[in-house]
């Protein structure tokens, strides 16, 4: 288990940090240097490590506010005047912050998709539920959890949409988050704190979304790796078409970047070492990004994508 | 007054010379990449970024006076790799020398190897001080004589000349290595050398080039499986059969070339477990090791890795028997010395004559020095502050928390950018030489 201690939130940076250091190192005198890089990779796994298990634990976390709201909703149904109050209490208590917002209209939002956010693990009790046993329960999930789920569980403040990536925006409100069930294959998104359904859509359906931001990315990548083939003069007008990519900018790397990227880098040292190493086999940039993607596949069953 | 070196406690260090340019701006080609004694530790080799080797020459002592110990000169100066492009891979090659080993010395000529990241040459360094004169047909400036003009004949004749020392290249050992070679290493039978990069060790012999042996492989098949690279490499001092590697992935593998033709298969794995409560993002990279050097006596070993110095003994796998923290107060720092890529910064080590005293560079231009038998430590500074000959170096101390003391430096205020990476001990005496980013330092004992 990773240490959080000391960079919790940094992982985002560390991402950004050291995807910029693999794309400066293909234009370093000498070649690329496979140690460095190697050792860049370990760092973006760990990283990418603690940044998905923050992601599963607001993910979790959101869903267990979510069954309170179900329950709290369908307690409203039968007695709108006594249970609102309960239902207020019972979700600040679950997730153990102060940083609810907004809880009573989540509860109305919510009234059109309490179908829709069951997770297998939990259920959805007798409407009497909305009182201690529940938040109990939640709690005891909560201290159940590792260390750094813990830690990511209460220190959050909610709603998820607080979470932003770019501290250059300053855009408030215009922050959403999609979640793909695994179990139902069903694409939600939570924005503004309000949560509604995207679609009922396929899974198939719903990797398409995930991965067509991937599939521009993998345009990027492959040109990239082919520009580093063919030309060993990297003149200023393709140079500036990366910097168009917000490839190496940092401060503005989007968000669906990183997630992509993070699959890319995530199932192996794929790509950026099986150009090099495999110099002898003479491959070219185009194999080694459908490489690289063809790993994946063993990624878009965990995706978190913005 | 030559001695064995003596603890670190009781050796005073003291400033003897300093060499490069004095100004701040600093070529990026007269950044040092390697220093290295030879066996008898009168010549003292450099190589740099630039691709090029000088080697100092340390004079013969002046018996009349004895508090000054002989002082190194120039002796030879020579451009050794230039940059070259790989057409086919579209990559260019850095002239960088990343290591200088000498050859046990044979004759009266001086030969050492020298690698940069993709080709080895052995150099042969000689003097001249004596040249030929008195040719029947050509006059002492060169021009011919008309061969009609000589009456009598005469045999040539050596005269002294100033003396001349010459370089050149004798064999050059190429297009082995598909990876950047770290690491050089001559066999004590005088006959071999083995070469590392990345992923492969080849074996060498000393007077072919056109073809070599690769003795370790530990390329995967699927390279997206690469977990580890081989980091460092060195023969044992007397087992001519025997070597290890060091690993990104900070383990040591002892290999034994009598099992088999490939040594993938290790006969030794050295390993220290990884303390969990030290977990971190940059456990990985602050692991991984730097360098290995086998002790003179060739019982024990020492790795470099970030944070520390350990000293293995061959006979045990599962844990160093000493561990020495160079620089413990950078474990706060990582993440910042990851942004600043300081992090990747590769240290040497090396051992003194007699094995008692280890050494090693850290940041702020401070090396330290362990003594093994005393169990003491210190922090030394190359500076040129303190470089008015025999004066004595003073202790340095880093202040980890807060609490500064008064000649202390604090944690942040140490300067990442003067780092010594590279240092090396005479075979014989106290004395040692340092490199900082362009300059190289010299320092000795107190003689009393």
């Amino acid at each position: 288990m990773i240490n959080t201690m000391e960079c919790a939130v940094d992982a985002q940076s560390l991402i950004s940090i050291s995807l910029r250091k693999i794309h400066n190192s293909r234009t370093q005198r000498g070649g690329i240097k496979l140690h460095k890089n190697l050792l860049v990779s370990y760092v973006l796994r760990n990283a990418r490590q603690v940044y998905m298990n923050e992601k599963y634990a607001e993910i979790y976390r959101m869903q267990q506010y979510e069954e309170v709201m179900t329950v709290c909703n369908e307690i409203q149904e039968l007695n709108p005047l006594d249970l609102a109050e309960d239902c207020e209490e019972q979700s600040g208590d679950c997730c153990g912050n102060d940083g609810v917002s907004e809880p009573a209209s989540l509860c109305c939002a919510l009234l059109p998709v309490s179908h829709l956010t069951a997770v297998q693990s939990a259920h959805i009790q007798a409407p009497s539920a909305c009182s201690a046993p529940l938040s109990l329960q939640s709690d005891e999930v909560c201290k159940e959890t590792e260390p750094s789920f813990y830690r990511s569980c209460c220190a959050e403040a909610y709603p998820v949409s607080n979470w932003d990536f770019s501290t250059v925006n300053n855009n408030l409100h215009c922050n959403k988050t999609t979640v793909l069930d695994l179990d139902t294959h069903v694409v939600t998104t939570v924005e503004n704190g309000y949560l509604h359904q995207d679609c009922c859509a396929s899974f198939q359906q719903c990797c398409q979304g995930a991965q067509s931001p991937a599939k521009k990315r993998k345009v990027d990548f492959e040109y990239y790796i082919s520009d580093i083939e063919e030309v060993p003069d990297f003149t200023p007008c393709k140079r500036a078409k990366f910097e168009d990519c917000s490839y190496a900018n940092s401060e503005h790397l989007d968000t669906s970047n990183i997630s992509n990227l993070i699959s890319i880098f995530g199932s192996g040292f794929s790509g950026l070492v099986s150009r090099q190493a495999d110099f002898e086999q003479a491959l070219n940039g185009q194999f080694c990004s459908k490489q690289a993607l063809a790993s994946l596949g063993a990624w878009t069953r965990a995706i978190v994508a913005f | 007054v030559v001695g064995a070196g003596g603890g670190s406690n009781d050796v005073q260090w003291c400033f003897s010379q300093v060499k490069g340019a004095i100004d701040d701006d600093v070529a990026e080609a007269d950044i040092i990449s390697t220093v290295e004694f030879n066996h008898s530790g009168e010549l003292l080799a450099t190589g740099d970024k630039g691709g090029r080797v000088v080697i100092f020459q340390q004079e013969i002592e002046n018996k009349s006076q004895p508090q000054c110990r002989s002082e190194y000169n120039v002796y030879s100066t020579f451009q050794s790799h230039e940059p070259e492009f790989d057409y086919l891979k579209s990559l260019e090659i850095e002239e960088k020398i990343n290591k200088i080993r000498w050859l046990p010395q044979k004759n009266a000529a001086q030969f050492l190897l020298s690698t940069n990241d993709k080709t080895i040459k052995l150099w042969k360094i000689s003097e001249r001080d004596k040249r030929p004169e008195g040719y029947n047909l050509k006059e002492e400036d060169g021009r011919y004589i008309d061969p009609n003009t000589v009456t009598a004949l005469r045999v040539p004749v050596f005269r002294p000349m100033d003396l001349m020392v010459e370089a050149s290249p004798r064999r050059v050992f190429a297009n082995a290595h598909t990876y950047h070679i770290n690491s050089i290493s001559i066999n004590s039978d005088h006959e071999t050398y083995l070469s590392a990069d990345d992923l492969r060790i080849n074996l060498w012999h000393q007077e072919i080039t056109d073809r070599s042996f690769n003795i370790v492989d530990i390329k995967p098949a699927n390279m997206e499986e690469l977990t580890e690279v081989i980091t460092a490499a060195e023969f044992h001092p007397h087992q001519c059969n025997t070597f290890v590697y060091s690993s990104s992935k900070g383990t040591i593998r002892l290999c034994d070339m009598r099992a088999s033709a490939l040594c993938d298969t290790h006969s030794k794995l050295f390993e220290e477990p990884e303390d969990p409560s030290n977990r971190s993002f940059f456990s990985e990279i602050i692991s991984s090791i730097s360098d290995v050097k086998f002790s003179h006596n060739g019982r024990y070993m020492m790795t470099r890795d970030y944070l520390s110095v350990k000293i293995w003994d061959l006979n045990m796998e599962s844990r160093p028997v000493e561990t020495y923290q160079v620089h413990e107060y950078l474990r706060n720092k990582l993440c910042s010395l990851y942004e600043n890529d300081c992090i990747f910064d590769k240290f040497e080590c090396c051992w003194n004559g007699n094995d008692s005293v280890v050494m090693t560079g850290s940041y702020n231009n401070f090396f330290r020095m362990f003594d093994r038998g005393q169990r003491r430590d210190v922090t030394l500074e190359a500076s040129r502050e303190g470089s008015k000959p025999q004066q004595v170096l003073k202790p340095r101390k880093v202040c980890a928390d807060g609490k500064r003391k008064k000649d202390e430096i604090s944690v942040d205020s140490l300067d990442f950018n003067k780092k010594i990476l590279h240092t090396a001990w005479h075979p014989q005496d106290n004395v040692i030489a340092v490199a900082t980013t362009n300059n190289l330092y010299i320092f000795q004992d107190k003689v009393n």
